[in-house]
């Protein structure tokens, strides 16, 4: 483990009576420095809270914000449920699929862009909803979109999920 | 009946994330009231009168919930439970983005009530925003000595710890949460033993939902009898209530529970588009069965809803008009709870499975007859046969629409598509 990690690791341990409660949050941290939970950070975690690699992989693969694999800089999480379906989710979900020439939880072919459909947002009110890396963006159209993603497409992130 | 707002006073005109501001109408009044004039059982007893009942979904009253907890000497836990995700809910978020010390100010009292040391809030995954605006808030809190140590020189000290989870609906549930909290998959517990016996690291533990403790601190400030005076009288107080779908303004409406769902959704929320017409609602999030045009007079409280067969769940009110096909709205359902489920148990995690496969092939056109068959059977092996209620959400809506509109469905199978998506079409 890195001194930092290390550093950080006890900070997140110190803030729970149970070493372990701090799993999650540390994994967010890794996650947000490497772009993705790699397997060092599992081993990392494993060390911080005392239990095995393989309790870390089946806690980290519960939870759909934690990542095993590179995605892109950018992650465009757009909600598919009953509001946003009603609000026009359907029509948009298929021209972000066209646009970006990927299917759910996939990432463009250069890598920048992970797209995911996601369950209730809890913005049904602005429907249709999506997040980009967290940040909620509302009553999203075809042509919203387009113009969003070429401002993204300039932007470089330093986390596409970021811990804090 | 509209009332005078509590919770949401002030949204829209004044900077409640700023302390000074929130001080400046009122806030921690009633926490200065709670350490100083009342002992931890008079503010339970307070609570326990106001007949205040959960906002998160169940309705359990929040005073006998506390009332519950063993006096042995054990450290107890508060958890506030802000991983609002049940479909159609969005009341949370907006009180945590908007009124941070509000909640802290409740977190605080009810943590006094109970006397917890500590405090985990439990806040969902993606309110990354809401996450940052409690953070901020809490850090001025502690400044200004209203979190921590000797709290208003009362000599009660608690720590308020705010902890973001993952991605994961289920752990909305309270036994998920805790193991969630405890670092582990946030898979629900067995029942018994409840929470309150033992509960996060095998304490005893109370969760409470973010706007229940935000309404806290106004019946400790305001009296019992004034919160008990408000709406239903079974189900008293206000309650904020979100609107969504085929409505002309969704959004939070704070209302006096009990007020009928026609006044909600046509007058609060602007009632629907020109020459469009109610078709089905859910009253209460995605877990709730429908009601339809000829109940829009029904009170919405815990119990009449509960009359109906259905239920106020969370608060979560999803309009949809003539236009909306209910085969592909009970699609969206059905593939929330496929996705969601833990997969703990198993009629939850391949009931939900094969129940969203049929609906699908429904609404692909590829289903068939004895698909319908089968969703009116496959109700008992799925509902009540789980550890926890996700799986009691699989079939409610699906099923109660299904009753309703039964000639939609067989017309999905007789068409190969949707008989409502072909007319659109033709007409246009």
């Amino acid at each position: 483990m890195t001194p930092q990690r290390e550093r950080r690791g006890a900070e997140l341990v110190a803030k729970y009576p149970e070493a372990r409660s701090a799993l999650v949050p540390f994994l967010q941290y890794c996650q947000a420095e490497d772009g993705y939970v790699t397997d060092q950070a599992i081993a990392d975690a494993a060390e911080l809270v005392g239990i095995t690699p393989a309790e870390v992989e089946s806690t980290a693969s519960f939870y759909s914000l934690l990542f095993r694999h590179p995605i892109g800089k950018h992650v465009i999480q757009v909600c598919r449920t009953l509001g946003c379906m009603l609000g026009g989710a359907d029509e948009l979900r298929e021209h972000i699929r066209t646009r970006l020439g990927v299917e759910n939880l996939e990432t463009t072919a250069d890598g920048a862009i992970t797209y995911e459909e996601v369950e209730c947002l809890a913005a049904c009110d602005r429907a249709p909803v999506l997040q980009h890396n967290l940040e909620f963006v509302y009553n999203v159209t075809p042509e919203k979109f387009d113009s969003l993603l070429e401002t993204w497409r300039r932007e470089s992130p330093a986390a596409a999920l970021p811990a804090e | 009946m509209p009332i005078e707002p509590v919770l949401t006073k002030g949204f829209g005109s004044l900077d409640l994330t700023d302390l000074a501001v929130y001080r400046s109408v009122g806030g921690f009044a009633a926490l200065t009231k709670a350490l100083r004039e009342m002992t931890p059982d008079g503010v339970v007893a307070e609570v326990m009168a106001s007949n205040l009942r959960g906002r998160g979904g169940a309705g359990f009253p929040t005073g006998k919930k506390w009332s519950f907890l063993p006096k042995d000497g054990r450290p107890r836990y508060l958890v506030c439970n802000s991983d609002e995700a049940e479909a159609g809910t969005f009341k949370d978020r907006m009180l945590l983005e908007n009124s941070p010390f509000n909640l802290i100010e409740g977190l605080v009292i009810s943590a006094y009530a109970v006397n917890a040391k500590r405090v985990f809030i439990y806040i969902r995954g993606e309110f990354l925003a809401g996450y940052r605006i409690f953070q901020k808030a809490l850090a001025q809190a502690y400044d200004a000595g209203l979190v921590g140590a000797d709290i208003l020189g009362s000599g009660y000290s608690v720590e308020i710890v705010p902890h973001r989870g993952a991605g994961a609906y289920i752990c909305g549930e309270e036994t998920a949460q805790l193991n969630s909290l405890e670092g582990k998959r946030g898979e629900p517990r067995l029942k018994p033993p409840f929470p309150a016996n033992a509960g996060l690291y095998g304490m005893p533990t109370v969760v409470n939902n973010v706007e229940t403790l935000m309404y806290v601190p106004h019946i400790i400030e305001r009296g019992a009898k004034w919160f008990a005076s408000i709406g239903a009288e079974k189900s008293p107080g206000p309650k904020v209530i979100s609107v969504s779908g085929h409505v002309m303004r969704p959004g939070n409406y704070e209302v006096p529970l009990g007020i009928p769902m026609r006044e909600l959704v046509m007058e609060l929320a602007g009632g629907l588009r020109p020459g469009r017409r109610v078709k089905a609602i859910q009253p209460g999030g995605g877990s709730s069965a429908a009601i339809f045009e000829e109940d829009l007079d029904v009170a919405c409280d815990f119990d009449s809803l509960a009359a109906k067969g259905t239920m106020l769940g969370s608060g979560a009110v999803t309009v949809m008009d003539d236009t909306a096909c209910m085969v592909r709205c009970a699609l969206t359902i059905n593939r929330f709870f496929e996705t969601e489920s833990c997969g703990q148990c198993t009629p939850c995690r391949e009931g939900g499975q094969w129940v969203h496969r049929m609906v699908a092939r429904l609404e692909a056109g590829e289903g068939s007859e004895s698909d319908l068959k089968i969703l009116t059977t496959i109700n008992r092996t799925i509902t009540g046969t789980n550890l926890c209620v996700l799986g009691d959400s699989i079939m409610p809506f699906l099923s109660s629409v299904y009753k309703h509109f039964p000639e939609e469905f067989h017309d999905h199978v007789r068409l190969a598509g949707c008989p409502l998506h072909a007319r659109s079409e033709s007409a246009a």
